[in-house]
């Protein structure tokens, strides 16, 4: 396919030009539609999953905040978790400044960031509330476990003499092609056995050995492009293996290992079939409370939880795009 | 080429070999990988691992049969399963029911036998209530005999080992003291005794935390000490109760009373059916392949492995829709994720990164999220269906079912699933140069051949790779199916659930689960000669 007709194309060359491009545009509008589509209806005045005539007539009073206000209840404290929030934010951003990144846009982000998490972590909506919560309490941990084994077993892949490479990537990979259901199955059983089932302890476990694959790949794509030399020449100027850890070879692969993170991050809080079985009622989270909502009554509030989780995304996968670019700026800087 | 080679190895600057300096510092590379790789691994066998390996095992594990009924399992090999089964079979039956029905391991029991055969759950509880009558007639003659057989402590003296015995009888012992050993003396002359004695004793300490000496035996004592008695010689025994136990072995000729078979046909008239037996017989390995033949809609039977009566045959079937259904829905994807990777590919890469964020931002939002979506837009009730009442389309009253059965799944999936279709191929197309399309062109092919003839085929492996990946995420699948799938609609996965969750029998979710695996590792294995797990690509 040419980007432009060509001016002596014929009629069947330029029916098929544009029909292609509206068959696409549908298949397109099926991708996204349904995502779209829930917005607006989570602004609906009524208990409807349909558009009233109110609402198609754009009336204002046919759209409301309430299905908002029941995700996140009204009486709250938010004061305390706004200072958390701020904390939590200023250390990601001091981390990331350590780190080396001299510019303040990470700061900015995270420190809104914080703010938002830190607003709802005071709130007090007791239905969907505490399942947020018990996310936001789970999924970072899950994280941090997964990536800080998965970037040291990433290097270590990397290196260029590995026993038994096949074997272990293929183990390290598995958690993300065993299908859900059997891992839940296996976890159930076993974690019932070691007293793991129904505590934090047996959910995060679960949930970081599901996040490991992503910061595996994520982290070995970016070592794939590390020029040796630089660690070579780190050492030859006289660094020990840590400075040269710290100072060279993590800023470089810091984008990976971020957006690795990231989507362990985003593998925990969606995840529910591993948490349903491993999970006891004290950690039920918002994807598990959604599952229930659904199968049982289903109600509007669902989709006011839907927008937010919609709004999450696109804010880690503005990140993570980010982050993408910066990663092939800084190999492009080094020589390969 | 230095003197060294002539006169022996090519030395390091230090003096050693250089053949082993260089393996030596490979070594220290390997061992350096591997300690960095070290803790992951572990991580990954314990966290995940050895869960999925325990699935595997209880697949095949069946040691309920064996841990509650072990005597009887013993006497049941020499059972020729034609008839009813002898006299002593029904007493192990006794000694073993009795203990079992004090630690309320009975109905647990009786529920896993139940998979295998109908009834027997209600057999097992009935017979709970009804078993501590067995030797009851027994226990009323030996008390009339001599009031000394009604005391705790006669028993105790007679069974317990003389330290034993002494420790327990003090007046400080507080709950249920020592655990109780046997009298060496007793054992050789009153074997079933001394064996229905000792579960006594030990089953009343540990479940009731009482002091044995304190409590008097059961009534399966009673009538395992008159079939010892009625059996065996006892004038060679000297220890302590000689003459109350050579009183006793005197008067037994005239006992009277129900054998331990009357006993239990008296509860349930099954104990007599040799089906419940065969089926107890059947499954007293401490391994089964049962679960196996359940999950493929076999069962074993007396006679051998043969097909489940046609209602209960649910399993097939079950398969081969989750495949029929994973099939469709990755047809369905490579139909509508072809020309998106096609467009993309051939885009300036400005706009086709403007296009990528379309794909990728499904990707990214929440399974639940979509999932709700489809479940709102897809309802009688819904988006969907107003449209096309307001089109014109559909009639009020004849709104289309588009959720809860089987269309409604592979709707929402070939929605959900698309993403992976897209991203595998686009990166196999990004490849292709144009040129050659050019120059089939230029050689005067139509665009129809050009395509035909040389994209498509440099594409296969895209959509291979594409396929591949589709396939196993959907054959796993479990949250949608379950929430838009209805009854029709519902996947393997959402079986594995319901005997996980519902039915409680984990063996038969295990050998589902099991399967299911296997299915997906042959593919992931294929994946991996093909395409290569180290070339997944994410985003």
């Amino acid at each position: 396919m040419d980007t432009k007709l060509p001016p002596y194309a014929t009629f069947g060359q330029r029916a098929w030009f544009y029909g292609f491009r509206v068959i696409c545009g549908l298949i397109f509008f099926f991708l996204i539609a349904p995502i779209i589509i829930i917005i607006p209806l989570s602004f609906n005045a009524e208990d409807f999953f349909t558009f009233t005539p109110g609402m198609l007539a754009l009336d204002p009073d046919a759209y409301s905040l309430r299905h908002y206000t029941a995700f996140f209840g009204e009486d709250g404290y938010p004061w305390t978790g706004l200072l958390v929030g701020l904390g939590f934010g200023a250390a990601v951003s001091a981390l990331f400044y350590v780190l080396g990144s001299k510019n303040l846009f990470p700061i900015l982000i995270f420190g809104i960031l914080g703010l938002i998490v830190g607003k709802l972590w005071g709130l007090e909506g007791e239905e969907w509330m505490t399942p947020l919560r018990n996310s936001l309490r789970i999924a970072p941990v899950a994280t941090l476990l997964s990536v800080s084994f998965g970037t040291l077993a990433a290097i270590g892949l990397s290196q260029s003499h590995v026993p038994f490479k096949g074997a272990i990537m293929a183990i390290l990979i598995s958690p993300m092609i065993v299908p859900l259901i059997i891992s839940a199955a296996g976890m159930y059983f076993f974690y019932s056995r070691i007293g793991l089932q129904g505590t934090f302890m047996g959910v995060v476990l679960a949930h970081a050995a599901l996040g490991i694959p992503f910061v595996i790949i994520t982290v070995t794509a970016t070592l794939v492009g590390f020029d040796r030399s630089l660690t070579r020449a780190a050492a030859n100027l006289g660094a020990n293996p840590v400075t040269t850890f710290f100072r060279i070879q993590m800023p470089l692969i810091l984008p990976g290992v971020i957006s690795g993170g990231l989507f362990a991050f985003i593998t925990s809080f969606d995840e529910v079939v591993v948490v349903i079985f491993v999970g006891s009622a004290g950690q039920q989270t918002l994807p598990w409370q959604m599952f229930t909502g659904l199968r049982e009554q289903i109600s509007p509030v669902i989709l006011a939880a839907a927008t937010i989780l919609v709004a999450i995304s696109i804010v880690l996968l503005t990140v993570v795009e980010l982050l993408r670019r910066r990663s092939e700026r800084l190999r492009g800087m080094s020589p390969s | 080429m230095s003197d060294a080679t002539q006169d022996g190895p090519v030395l390091a600057a230090d003096g050693t070999p250089l053949k082993r300096s260089l393996s030596r510092a490979l070594r220290a590379q390997k061992l350096r990988a591997l300690m960095l790789i070290a803790p992951l691994l572990l991580f990954i066998l314990i966290t995940f691992i050895a869960p999925i390996v325990d699935m595997l095992f209880r697949s095949v594990e069946n040691q309920i049969v064996s841990e509650t009924l072990p005597r009887t399992v013993v006497e049941l090999e020499g059972w020729d399963a034609e008839g009813v089964p002898s006299e002593d079979v029904y007493a192990a039956l006794a000694y073993d029911f009795m203990e079992a029905a004090e630690r309320r391991n009975h109905t647990r029991l009786g529920s896993r036998l139940n998979y295998e055969t109908t009834g027997i759950s209600s057999l097992f509880r009935q017979s709970g209530r009804g078993v501590d009558d067995i030797g009851e007639d027994y226990a009323d003659q030996f008390h009339d005999l001599n009031p000394a057989w009604e005391e705790s402590e006669t028993w105790a003296a007679l069974m317990g080992a003389p330290d034993w015995v002494e420790a327990q009888s003090a007046d400080d012992v507080e709950g249920a003291g020592l655990l109780f050993r046997l009298s060496v003396a007793i054992q050789d002359v009153l074997p079933e005794t001394s064996d229905a004695y000792r579960s006594f004793a030990r089953t009343v300490q540990s479940e009731d935390n009482d002091n044995p000496v304190a409590e008097e035996p059961w009534n399966t004592v009673y009538l395992a000490l008159y079939r010892d008695l009625s059996t065996g010689e006892v004038s060679g025994y000297d220890g302590p109760m000689a003459d109350l136990l050579a009183e006793a072995a005197a008067a037994v000729p005239d006992f009277e009373g129900m054998t331990p078979r009357e006993a239990f046909a008296d509860i349930n008239d099954d104990w007599l059916d040799t089906e419940v037996w065969a089926t107890i017989e059947a499954f007293s390995d401490p391994y089964t392949a049962g679960y196996f033949l359940s999950a493929i809609d076999l069962q074993l039977t007396p006679d051998g492995v043969e097909r489940q009566p046609p209602e209960q045959r649910v399993y097939l079937l079950l398969f081969n829709r989750t495949i029929f259904m994973s099939m469709a829905i990755t047809l369905m994807c490579v139909l509508l994720g072809y020309p998106i990777a096609y467009l993309l590919s051939n885009l300036p890469a400005r706009t086709s990164n403007l296009l990528l964020i379309l794909v990728l931002l499904p990707f990214w939002t929440s399974l639940l999220v979509r999932t709700s979506a489809w479940k709102v837009l897809l309802q009688q009730q819904g988006v969907i269906n107003d449209l096309l009442v307001w089109i014109g389309l559909v009639a009020d009253d004849a709104r289309l079912a588009l959720i809860n059965n089987q269309l409604g799944t592979i709707i929402a999936m070939t929605h959900i699933l698309l993403p992976f279709m897209i991203l595998p191929l686009f990166s196999v197309m990004k490849t292709i140069p144009p040129s050659y399309v050019r120059a089939a062109k230029s050689l005067g092919a139509t665009n129809f051949t050009a395509f035909r003839r040389v994209y498509f085929p440099q594409s296969i492996p895209g959509i291979g790779a594409g396929c591949i990946l589709v396939f196993i995420l959907a054959i796993g699948y479990y949250i949608t199916p379950e929430l838009v799938g209805g009854r029709t609609g519902t996947f393997i996965s959402n079986r594995i659930a319901y005997h996980i969750s519902s039915s409680l029998n984990w063996g038969l979710a295990a050998a589902l689960g099991t399967i299911l695996l296997a299915l997906v590792l042959v593919l992931y294995w294929v994946y991996d000669r093909i395409v290569g797990i180290d070339n997944v690509k994410l985003g």
